[in-house]
């Protein structure tokens, strides 16, 4: 160790000093480094808002304009920007029912696997029963289960409940509950981690107090698990929201979300262009608000959820 | 109930030193207390609490919708798809036929090798990504910005990323960004000017150019001051402006200066005389005419709307006109991004802008935990700052990175949604879990073949379920 620790100033003694010779040479190096990767990082900042940019400036102008030439036309000809594409997209009842479908499938999923996997989490954190660490055991192996393999058996099952003429296939009931079954593992796993560090003592205060489960569940572990509740919250919504392959295997055209009307709009990519740019972008720009609104907690539930 | 009076659950209480909850989130702390099964209501330490154990049956009603859910959507239907992949489409049973079925005919097999290489290129390429994008980030001021702009895509959809590619690759590129930017770096550096493939000059005596080599060159040698004429013949009509300009008589060429026209020579319906000017023919723009003297390029020049160019700066000599070989093949027009073989890399591209933003806010939570005093020590050992990143930051961060690459190979095996949107049913960029649905619901209607690809996915990240689990227990212990 010694040895190299004079090596450094051996060589810095021949330029007359020590230190400041080599501090001199490293801060320009610094400085340097620093332009390139400021310039570096400029550049891919453009290339990742470029895409997302174009899709916006696609969705402004007319299908004629899209035909013809690039969206970067623009900024030579300011006049071609247009709302008409959002104005007739608005105006198709297909896509205002599949904007409410999404709305319908996403919020109740959200709700129901927070709720469902909250009351499991405390099981699992703070109560005590037979086989709880062989059945959390469980939940973990299944984090990395694909949905592609519970697809068809679902479908099959689904297919099979007909109660009244509510048919459990192709409805929004459906979707729902098989986004709550695939959301659930991850859920667990997350809030189960969240709950086990709220300390016992005050579990057992609220026990003393005459506290019920319930009243303990409400009042202690709900408001104390807050954060990772909205990281887990945001993280289902924008994982529903954005789903495209549950709901083409089990939304009939009646219950199908945005991303499904979408996809069945893109046979014809460039005729389409001015109902898919607008569509898509109307899809995407509430994600984008609910990720910038709570970044934190979006970021901290994606890191989280780097297991499923 | 079964709960003896004087057992309550103190085993966990150390629990609650290991600090707060935010701590738990990023950690996943497991309890120290839990052996298993009911061993926890043997354990006394004390007993200081007052018979308010929650009875057993309350812990089933927390966790029966969770289980039923669970049980029903996820746990039968790994068990129905496994026996369902015994059997064939019309459900008879065929033994292992759909899983040898996976790696035969040319779909399938395209489908397979396809996902290979997603698997191979994929995590490896973004994990790189994200370490650069990281350690660029470190000492930058607007980090938090440039890591909103990357981790930005993870929050949209993969159908919305998808339509945003389609976009880019469009392959005319008047259209699609990704060729346009090609075409534009192209032309910069190899020299760009409007080509006319098929064009040529006329056979035969008195011609004022010829071919050579690809190229057109003036038949006699040229000084400066003088003009010359470039006739050019089978330039296809669609090659033309769409509203030419007339082709005009050289200007006059003044001292150091060629001047010339580079038109084409040829009067719809005919009339005009060969080889000259005539007010009926039209210029030919954006031609790059060279001078040049000794098999050197002394000067160039290109034509305006009516054909005529002039290349100044020459000194006294003979020079010889060129029309560089460029012009006469087809102009490059960028890549074909989608339809062709590139199908899969471009499709990796657009997943690459997808998750690197997640390579990358995860490996920088990597690197601010690096202790600086480890860094600090290797740089006053007279470590360069690469031998600190190669020899002490990447071991550091080994952890990290085999988190993120895992993550990354257990996602890209199910990769669907960007090859079903982008790729829009195209063949050569199919994988398995496109197969899957294909087979399945796509019109395949073969379940068997559909529930064995299902398996073989699942069967692929078992390895990532072993990690998992291994993970949760030693952090128990």
């Amino acid at each position: 160790m010694s040895t190299e620790k004079t090596a450094p100033e051996a060589t810095g003694n021949g330029g007359g000093y020590g230190a400041p010779r080599r501090s001199v040479a490293s801060r320009i190096v610094n400085r340097l480094g620093g332009g390139v990767a400021q310039f570096l990082l400029v550049l891919i900042a453009l290339f990742w808002l470029v895409p997302t940019f174009g899709l916006l400036i696609a969705s402004l102008r007319s299908n004629a304009d899209n035909a013809s030439s690039g969206w970067w036309t623009v900024f030579t000809e300011p006049a071609q920007l247009t709302f008409s594409s959002y104005g007739s997209i608005l105006d198709k009842p297909d896509f205002i029912d599949s904007f409410w479908n999404t709305i319908a499938i996403t919020v109740p999923s959200t709700v129901l696997v927070v709720v469902i996997a909250s009351l499991a989490a405390y099981a699992f954190a703070c109560l005590e029963f037979p086989g709880r660490d062989w059945l959390f055991l469980l939940v973990v192996a299944l984090l990395v289960v694909p949905v592609q393999v519970a697809l068809l058996p679902v479908a099959d099952l689904y297919g099979r409940i007909d109660v009244g003429g509510f048919q459990m296939f192709g409805s929004v009931t459906g979707v729902v509950l098989f986004h709550v079954g695939f959301g659930l593992p991850f859920a667990i796993f997350l809030l189960r981690n969240f709950f086990i560090a709220i300390p016992r003592d005050l579990l057992e205060a609220a026990r003393m107090d005459g506290g019920s489960e319930w009243t303990i569940f409400r009042r202690v572990i709900f408001p104390l698990g807050g954060p990772a509740i909205a990281s887990l919250g945001i993280f289902q919504f924008l994982w529903v929201w954005n789903d495209l392959l549950v709901a083409l295997v089990f939304a009939d055209t009646e219950a199908q979300p945005m991303t499904k009307w979408l996809q069945s709009q893109m046979r014809q990519f460039t005729g389409n262009i001015d109902i898919l740019a607008p569509g898509a972008f109307i899809s995407l720009i509430i994600p984008l608000i609910v990720f910038f609104a709570f970044q934190r907690y979006f970021v901290q539930g994606v890191l989280a959820g780097s297991v499923k | 109930m079964s709960a003896p009076q004087d057992e309550a659950p103190q085993d966990e209480a150390p629990q609650a030193t290991t600090g707060g909850p935010a701590a738990a989130v990023a950690t996943g702390t497991a309890d120290g207390g839990g052996h298993g099964g009911g061993e926890n209501d043997v354990k006394d330490d004390g007993g200081k609490g007052g018979g308010l154990a929650p009875p057993v049956w309350l812990a089933v009603v927390f966790l029966l919708p969770a289980l039923l859910l669970l049980g029903f959507l996820v746990v039968y239907p790994i068990v129905y798809s496994v026996i369902r992949s015994f059997f064939d489409a019309d459900g008879a049973f065929t033994g292992a036929d759909n899983y040898v079925g996976i790696f035969q005919g040319e779909a399938r097999l395209t489908a397979v090798r396809n996902t290979l290489v997603w698997i191979v290129v994929a995590p490896t390429v973004v994990t790189i990504l994200g370490l650069v994008f990281a350690v660029l980030t470190e000492r930058i001021r607007w980090a938090t910005v440039f890591k909103l702009v990357v981790f930005m895509p993870m929050a949209i959809s993969l159908l919305a990323s998808g339509v945003i590619f389609r976009l880019v690759y469009e392959q005319d590129p008047d259209k699609g960004v990704a060729n346009a930017a090609m075409v534009a770096l192209h032309d910069t550096f190899a020299g760009g000017g409007a080509s006319y493939p098929g064009a040529a000059p006329r056979q035969g005596q008195g011609v004022p150019v010829r071919s050579e080599g690809g190229a057109v060159v003036g038949a006699a040698p040229v000084e400066p001051g003088r003009t010359a004429l470039l006739p050019l013949l089978r330039v296809r009509p669609e090659q033309l402006p769409e509203k030419p300009t007339p082709a005009a008589q050289p200007p006059a060429a003044g001292p150091r200066a060629i001047t010339g026209t580079v038109w084409f020579d040829f009067t719809r319906g005919g009339g005009g005389a060969p080889n000259a000017v005539d007010a009926t023919e039209s210029g030919l723009p954006g031609v790059k005419v060279e001078a040049v003297r000794d098999g050197e390029v002394a000067g160039s020049a290109t034509t305006g709307d009516d054909g005529t160019f002039r290349i100044t700066g020459l000194s006294a000599g003979q020079y010889t006109l060129r029309i560089p070989a460029d012009t006469f093949t087809a102009a490059y027009g960028g890549a074909e991004w989608l339809g062709g073989t590139l199908i899969t890399p471009a499709i990796i591209g657009s997943y690459l802008w997808v998750w690197a933003g997640f390579a990358m806010v995860l490996i920088a939570a990597g690197l601010a935990a690096i202790p600086r005093d480890a860094l600090e020590a290797a740089r006053v050992d007279g470590a360069t700052e690469w031998q600190v990143f190669r020899r002490v930051t990447i071991p550091l961060l080994a952890p990290v990175l085999t988190v993120v690459l895992l993550t990354l190979v257990i996602n890209v095996m199910k990769v669907f949604d960007l090859v079903f949107v982008i790729g829009g049913g195209d063949p050569k960029a199919s994988v398995l879990a496109l197969e899957m649905w294909t087979e399945s619901f796509g019109g395949g209607q073969n379940q068997g073949a559909g529930s064995a690809i299902a398996v073989l996915l699942f069967v692929l990240v078992l390895p990532a379920m072993y990690i998992n689990i291994r993970r949760l227990r030693q952090e128990r212990k």
